[in-house]
């Protein structure tokens, strides 16, 4: 039997601005059911490989496989199908300032399914509600604080059952108990929908806690240094920036979580 | 009152200078300069102390006073001995330094001449790209509006267009009687040295059809709803909620542009008609009062004098307008970069395109119906 094609995989691929090359060499992949952390210091590239594999940008070159399929040659259509099967959230929430919450949640559903109105209210209430937010359907995201703006930008991704969910410094700016019930959140996302999850953060904590395999990349050195489990990493990876990264420069190794 | 900040020079040694720092360093105070001090690091100085009893105060002032000297020193080689300062001072100086220089970033400098060019010249071709690709999605947008279910939401095209008609009604009323007062006392003074006041009300009722009531009611609307366009989109744009779309497999310019266009392509000509009464109104104002005209004379005369065609130029006239200025307005907030300071220039760029749109398209459908 041959070996199952992994959900995603990323080959080669080099991220450019212009003239000005940002990484290079990047290949690594992700199986079915994968938290994958995508970390690095500020600034090296991890958001705009994100954007890569999500479409809003082509890398310079390269390539980033869905199943067996090469995200950027495929056609509009195809491409925009498999758009479909992710949800993101964005660092900053990017919830639609002029809508509700409400109808911010609703906004996929309606655009991609022929539900009456009153299911797809129910739908928006029972997903509002998964992320702990029942009740503020009628809320403004100006209105809320930024770890309910999260969770709301959240309750939008899963929108619809996604099997590919992208997070963008999903812990960024919030309070550490919020971070930790956000990890709890994803984590209890991804068993019951059974999604592939990959998430850009430097958040040590988080890190150890879900991840199940990473990619690390390096801004000095312009490409990925390692990639595997970052708590099999922390013990084996013998590469003096990874593990300074990991140990958050004391250089012990012991795992520590929250 | 504390003292003003100084500093006394000593030679203990003929090798040696000891800096005694007296008063309140602080950026409240006028600071002594360094040059006397930097005058008398001379050739036979080899080291350099401090002292700090007299000195009262301290805060960044001394510090960058100190880095300038100490920078100075690392220069001609000289030892320096810091252990005269404040321990605070000391720390500071040490965190200063040991920022290590990030150099993936490479301060690009001024870059030649001929790179600046080519660099132009190349982004020439990008632009027109974007240009062409928005183009075509809002073709696209509009075809998908004939064929099937409109890409957008019903309540945002109601919305845009209470914005755009109704909600503009006071200031184009305002412009517009005014422009027709105008029109008509520049005539009134001319037209009464013949006897032929009564001319005054075609003056102003052609003025006001042919051109003046599109063209008030376009920059007007340039002004009130293409900034408003750019700047929501380009807020949008730095949110990432344009991002949002994109990934949901949402078109952004069919969910957010094409509703803004099509309110402003039915509101303008709208906006036109109502500009042209009212400034024929605002002529008759003038008529009424200063040359002895009576309003139905007035009306009458505007009514026999402008034909179906040329109210229908003017209303032609609005209606590319209102695309232009959908068109820029848009365009530019799509465009916008990822901060506030791109947000204020997309939104001024948007205004200054409209307006100028608006003036050469004028001009060239006025020299084709004249032609």
């Amino acid at each position: 039997m041959p070996a199952p094609v992994p959900a995603i995989t990323v080959a080669n691929l080099t991220m450019a601005y212009g003239s000005f090359v940002l990484q290079r060499n990047i290949s690594f992949t992700i199986e079915q059911g994968d938290i994958f952390v995508i970390m690095g210091g500020s600034g090296c590239g991890k958001s705009t490989l994100l954007r890569h594999m999500i479409g809003l940008k082509p890398p310079a070159s390269g390539s980033v496989y869905y199943g067996a399929a090469s995200f950027w040659e495929l056609d509009d259509e195809e491409r925009s199908a498999i758009v479909r099967k992710a949800g993101v959230l964005y660092q900053s929430g990017a919830l639609w300032s002029s809508m509700t919450l409400a109808e911010n949640v609703a906004l996929p559903l309606q655009h991609y399914t022929d539900l009456a109105p009153a299911v797809i209210a129910e739908l928006v209430s029972f997903k509002l509600s998964l992320v702990g937010l029942a009740g503020f359907e009628e809320f403004y995201p100006a209105q809320l604080s930024g770890g309910m703006r999260k969770r709301a930008a959240l309750a939008r991704a899963i929108a619809l059952d996604p099997d590919f969910l992208f997070f963008d410094e999903p812990s960024a700016g919030l309070d550490p108990i919020s971070a930790r019930n956000l990890d709890q959140l994803i984590l209890e996302l991804r068993e019951s929908l059974g999604a592939t999850v990959v998430i850009v953060t430097h958040e040590l904590a988080s890190i150890y806690a879900i991840a199940t395999n990473s990619v690390f990349l390096d801004g000095d050195a312009k490409t990925m240094l390692a990639t595997g489990d970052p708590k099999t990493l922390l013990q084996e990876c013998t590469h003096p920036t990874v593990v300074q990264f990991l140990t958050r420069g004391t250089g012990k190794r012991e795992v520590r979580t929250v | 009152m504390t003292a003003q900040p100084g500093f006394t020079l000593q030679r203990p040694q003929p090798e040696a200078l000891t800096v005694d720092l007296e008063g309140a360093w602080t950026l409240r105070a006028l600071p002594p300069q360094p040059a006397a001090l930097l005058a008398a690091l001379d050739e036979t100085v080899r080291r350099l102390a401090f002292t700090s009893d007299k000195l009262e105060d301290w805060d960044t002032r001394l510090l960058i006073f100190l880095k300038t000297l100490l920078e100075e020193a690392a220069v001609r080689d000289i030892s320096v001995d810091r252990t005269g300062l404040p321990p605070g001072v000391q720390r500071l100086l040490a965190l200063s330094e040991a920022v290590p220089e990030k150099t993936t970033y490479g301060a690009t400098g001024r870059e030649p001449l001929v790179t600046r060019v080519g660099r132009l010249t190349l982004n020439i071709s990008g632009q027109t790209r974007d240009v062409a690709t928005f183009t075509g999605e809002i073709l696209l947008g509009f075809w998908s509006l004939f064929t099937g279910k409109a890409p957008f939401k019903s309540r945002d095209f109601f919305y845009f267009v209470q914005n755009c008609g109704v909600d503009s009604l006071p200031i184009v009323s305002l412009i517009a009687v005014l422009v027709g007062v105008i029109l008509s006392f520049v005539g009134a003074v001319q037209l009464q040295m013949f006897g032929a006041q009564i001319y005054v009300a075609n003056l102003v009722g052609l003025g006001m059809v042919l051109e003046m009531g599109a063209l008030m009611s376009g920059v007007i609307i340039a002004g009130r709803i293409g900034a408003s366009y750019a700047a929501q989109l380009g807020t949008m744009q730095v949110n990432e909620e344009i991002d949002a779309l994109r990934t949901m497999g949402i078109s952004p310019v069919g969910f957010l542009v094409l509703p803004r266009m099509l309110a402003l392509m039915l509101m303008l000509p709208l906006l036109c008609v109502y500009a042209d009464i009212m400034g024929i109104l605002g002529g008759s104002l003038i008529g009424v009062t200063m040359l002895d005209l009576s309003l139905i004379e007035f009306l009458e005369q505007a009514r026999k004098t402008i034909k179906l065609g040329q109210f229908g130029q003017g209303i032609l006239k609005a209606s590319v307008f209102g695309v232009l200025i959908g068109y820029a307005g848009c365009l530019r907030g799509m465009q916008c970069g990822r901060s506030a300071l791109a947000v204020g220039e997309a939104t001024t760029s948007a205004v200054v395109t409209s307006i100028v749109l608006i003036v050469v398209s004028d001009s060239i459908i006025t020299f084709f119906l004249y032609r």
